[in-house]
């Protein structure tokens, strides 16, 4: 479905999320899922099946989970709450804060249907304010994986943490992108390309997009140093300001609202250590609609061809 | 009947043999418009569509006061779609009622389409937007408050679905209506015993789902959803409670109408269109060549 | 080393009245807290910590601990003085509650205060966050017990009914829900804000063992607390019909006590009541 795949085969985030906490699960007793009615959709049938006594359906109730889940950890548990990304950052949102961060637990809040990964679903199931909101809550992690492998790692990594994550997963599928590839490790950005022009800093499936872009300014011989923020908080400030302090210029590629999400992020961090001229990709501050993912993309100004003409505008801007 | 719960068994005879015959008709052209819909869009939730048609029709075509060209009418009844996934049949409904061409039906969950995958409230005749379960009854709440306090005498249909039962909000939306006295809500639980994962005994059971309302104070009824005289009998008997809300527990099949469809829990999505597809091309054939010629003109 | 339970009933009586006077105590140097719902449940925390409740005051984190819950964060006052007779902490530290760096935050903070199970503050969470406790309680075996307070304004939050029909469903027989039924939330009555009746047959129509009973007599918690225990098939809940600020003339069953502290001369009244 996203422009980029090519026919390449593709993995939805949330398939990599469900098949890597069986893994976990067989790993760790201590590793408990909760869900709240979607399980076919979030993938934690999969653990159902291979752990129905570390399994707890509460039915579609997610406030009721999210504080099931902050039990469970105060008793010891690895736990992790599934459900889409709408319902687990504002349907829960005060429980998560109070219940969940406040107290710090290991509860790993996976969400699905990241932005407009959630597509002819509409906007009741597009979270595009979800980056924002949980960033802000103290003591949160927040990851958003771009394909499957990273999936798996961030999984693996945000059972350790002992505090929350927060996951974020794609509806869609995803080409793989980091099979051979360098580590994954919360909290480090991966550069993807080295470039001294423009810096493109993105996450989750718009690093696809990024990579399309960046491939094809590369030909009118513009170099992008691209960077997969993965984890957008704590945000690898190094590796960005790194970058820009070569390239003096900077776009943003999210699946969000261009306010609160990534690109609030790259730049607070820019305005307070090195103001830099900079673009943010986005939804630019409006619901989205129903509607096939490319066409979504293409209409919101979020497809490869939008963050090419972002990239010329920047650099003109260049100190 | 009496209102403290005995069930509404029979309230057939009550409905003139033509209006039930016309009612049944458009159940079967509604089925056909939503699973036509649907696998034209690759993508919907079919089984609590089938579920809810003769109530939508019975809605529509029978109780609701609406005018199709005025959907903004502030005198119309309201209608809330609190299981907002079963959108589709709700559009149908509002097409074949005339609230927009019967044409925009093919533009579902296609982009620039107001038909989203959800009801929004932007689509002619929609009133509330809906998709995130729990939400619809509080919403309904304040409908009415607002009708009573601008003297407007229009009803508030709200269709819940027994899976949002989970929803720790519906009953506060519950306890809110009865203690406004809010007599001009109806509630209609399509009581199909499914939700997502499977079935709502064994996901998340809603026990005694009449205790429960009556003990927050709402006139409650029963009844077959399927059988239409009941489903209008019991509507009319909420119309006529005075004094509390009304809840009609609706007993439904999912995917009631389609063989395969029925009580399957992994039909609540889309589960493989192709076979969809097929039934929705014989369906269309069975139609066309229906002697009542009334579904060959209604084809699309 | 298990704290020992107290049986005898007057002294039980004796403990509950010191913890009031603790309470307001607490509250009028604070300059601020809620004293009305810290009153109401008094007697119902002096059974559930002096008697019920398998504890071990020198290990707070002893896994088999009995688990309570304060949801109505906000009648922590009566919760911090139980906790501080039982030796979690020093008695010196009351003074310094909602006080900046103090152990006893205006709302209990599990990561600040020994012998807390849970964070709260935020109404409606707690019994959620007790099932959770319950279920893992039941998963690995654990002979522990959970206790949630409730306020009776809390029930109007739909996750209570969220986490009720799931406790239901888990049919989690060592969770035990206490509502704290003083009959007042902030704005008024429950019957002028939002009614509550017929409590009982809801809490049974979502699944729930119910009782109810006087939440100021000691004999009948306790039996309640039993037959709590006794009940194998699934959660409990004590109505515990109580009367907010109780044990203060002035505060009785006054709207106005919910959220203020007492001034000198107040609290003066107050302890010569209590105390005479
Ligand atoms: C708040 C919220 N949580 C989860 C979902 C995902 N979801 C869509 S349909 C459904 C099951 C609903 O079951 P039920 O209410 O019984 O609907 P019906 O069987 O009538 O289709 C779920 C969990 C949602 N739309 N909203
Ligand atoms: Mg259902």
């Amino acid at each position: 479905m996203a422009s980029t795949l090519k026919g390449e085969k593709t993995i939805p985030t949330r398939h990599a999320y469900g098949e890597t906490l069986v893994e976990l699960g067989k790993l760790n007793d201590r590793v408990v899922v909760f869900e709240a009615d979607i399980s076919k959709s979030t993938q934690t049938y999969r653990f159902a099946e291979a752990f129905p006594d570390r399994f707890f359906n509460v039915g579609v109730a997610e406030q009721n989970m999210m504080a099931m889940a902050a039990g469970a950890a105060i008793c010891g548990k690895i736990a992790f709450v599934s459900t889409y990304a709408v319902f687990g950052s504002m349907r829960a949102c005060e429980q998560m804060r109070t219940s969940v961060a406040y107290p710090k637990l290991n509860v790993n809040i996976a969400v699905s249907h990241a932005g407009l990964t959630a597509y002819d679903d509409g906007v009741t199931h597009q979270a595009i304010e979800d980056l924002g909101i949980v960033r802000s809550i103290p003591n949160m992690t927040v990851v958003q994986p771009c394909d499957a492998p990273s999936t798996r790692k961030a999984v693996m990594a945000a059972a350790k943490i002992d505090g929350p994550v927060y996951l974020r997963l794609t509806r869609i599928g995803m080409p793989i992108l980091y099979d051979a590839g360098p580590d994954f490790e919360i909290g480090k950005a991966i550069r993807l390309r080295r470039g001294n022009d423009v810096t493109i800093v993105a996450i989750g499936d718009m690093v696809f997009q990024a990579l399309d872009a960046a491939e094809q300014l590369a030909i009118e011989g513009i170099g992008v140093d691209l960077l997969d923020m993965h984890t957008i908080k704590p945000l690898d400030q190094e590796a960005l300001l790194e970058s820009v302090m070569r390239t003096g210029a900077v776009v943003t590629a999210e699946d969000h609202n261009v306010v609160g999400g990534l690109g609030s992020a790259v730049a607070e961090t820019l305005g307070e250590h090195r103001p830099t001229p900079m673009t943010r990709i986005g939804l630019q501050d409006t619901f989205a609609e129903s509607g096939a993912y490319d066409d979504l993309l293409r209409h919101y100004g979020m497809d490869a061809r939008h963050i090419i003409e972002a990239a010329r505008k920047v650099m003109g801007r260049k100190k | 009947m009496n209102r403290e719960g005995a069930e509404v068994t029979t309230v057939a005879g009550a409905e003139s043999s033509d209006i039930v015959r016309n009612l049944t008709r458009w159940t079967r052209l509604l089925r056909y418009d939503t699973l036509r819909m649907i696998s034209n869009a690759d993508s919907g939730h079919p089984g609590g569509c089938m579920s809810m048609a003769e109530i939508l029709t019975c809605l529509y075509f029978e109780v609701m006061r609406v005018d199709p060209r005025r959907p903004d009418w502030a005198d119309r009844d309201r209608f809330i779609l609190s299981k907002g996934h079963g959108a589709p049949i709700l559009y149908a409904a509002l097409a074949r009622k005339g609230f927009f061409p019967v044409e925009e039906l093919k533009s579902l969950r296609k982009i620039g389409s107001f038909l989203h995958g959800h009801p929004d409230i932007s689509a002619p005749g929609v009133d509330m937007t809906t998709g995130c379960l729990g939400q619809g009854l509080s919403a309904g709440v304040g409908m009415a408050l607002a009708g009573r306090h601008d003297r407007r005498d229009y009803r508030v249909f709200v269709v819940i679905g027994c899976g949002e039962m989970n929803e720790g909000q519906l009953w506060e939306g519950a306890a809110s209506a009865s203690h406004f006295h809010l007599d001009q809500i109806t509630v209609v639980l399509d009581y199909n015993k499914l939700q997502f994962d499977g079935a709502v005994d064994e996901v998340c059971a809603p026990g005694d789902v009449r205790g429960r309302w009556q003990s927050l104070g709402w006139n409650v009824l029963e009844i077959d959803g399927h059988d239409i005289p009941q489903i209008l009998g019991s509507l009319r008997q909420a119309n006529e409670c005075r004094g509390k809300p009304t809840i009609i527990i609706a007993h439904t099949i999912k995917g009631k109408g389609v063989d395969f469809m029925e009580n399957a829990f992994l039909w609540h999505s889309l589960m493989d269109n192709g076979l969809l597809t097929k039934y929705v091309e014989r369906m269309q054939h069975e139609l066309n060549s229906d002697p009542d010629r009334f579904y060959a003109q209604c084809l699309w | 080393m298990l704290r020992e339970k107290e049986h005898d009933i007057e002294k039980l009586h004796e403990i509950a009245r010191q913890l009031r006077i603790d309470s307001l105590r607490m509250i009028h140097r604070a300059g601020g807290g809620h004293p009305g719902g810290s009153l109401s449940a008094a007697d119902l925390v002096t059974a559930l910590y002096f008697h019920e409740m398998n504890l071990c005051p020198q290990e707070p984190d002893w896994p088999d601990r009995d688990r309570f819950i304060m949801s109505k964060g906000h009648g922590c006052p009566v919760l911090y003085a139980a906790l501080a007779r039982l030796g979690y902490f020093d008695r010196s530290h009351l003074e310094t509650l909602r006080k900046f760096g103090s152990i006893l935050q205006g709302h209990p903070d599990m990561r600040k205060t020994p012998g807390l199970d849970s964070t709260s503050g935020s109404l409606g969470q707690g019994l959620s966050v007790g099932l959770g406790m319950a279920l893992m309680g039941l998963r690995d075996q654990k002979p522990y017990r959970v206790f949630v307070m409730l306020g009776c304004g809390e029930l109007d939050e739909g996750q209570i009914w969220e986490a009720a029909m799931s406790g239901a469903k888990f049919r989690v027989a060592n969770l035990t829900a206490i509502v704290d039924y003083n009959r007042l939330q902030l704005d008024g009555t429950n019957d002028q804000v939002m009614p509550l009746e017929p409590l009982d047959d809801k809490w049974r129509s979502f699944g729930w063992n119910a009782l109810r009973i006087d939440g100021h007599d000691m004999r009948a918690i306790l039996d309640a607390l039993h037959r709590a225990a006794a009940h194998d098939q699934g959660p409990t809940v004590i109505i515990a019909k109580t009367i907010k600020g109780k044990g203060v003339s002035f505060m009785e069953d006054q709207l106005n006590w919910h959220g203020v502290a007492p001034s000198t001369e107040q609290l003066e009244i107050a302890l010569a009541e209590l105390d005479p």
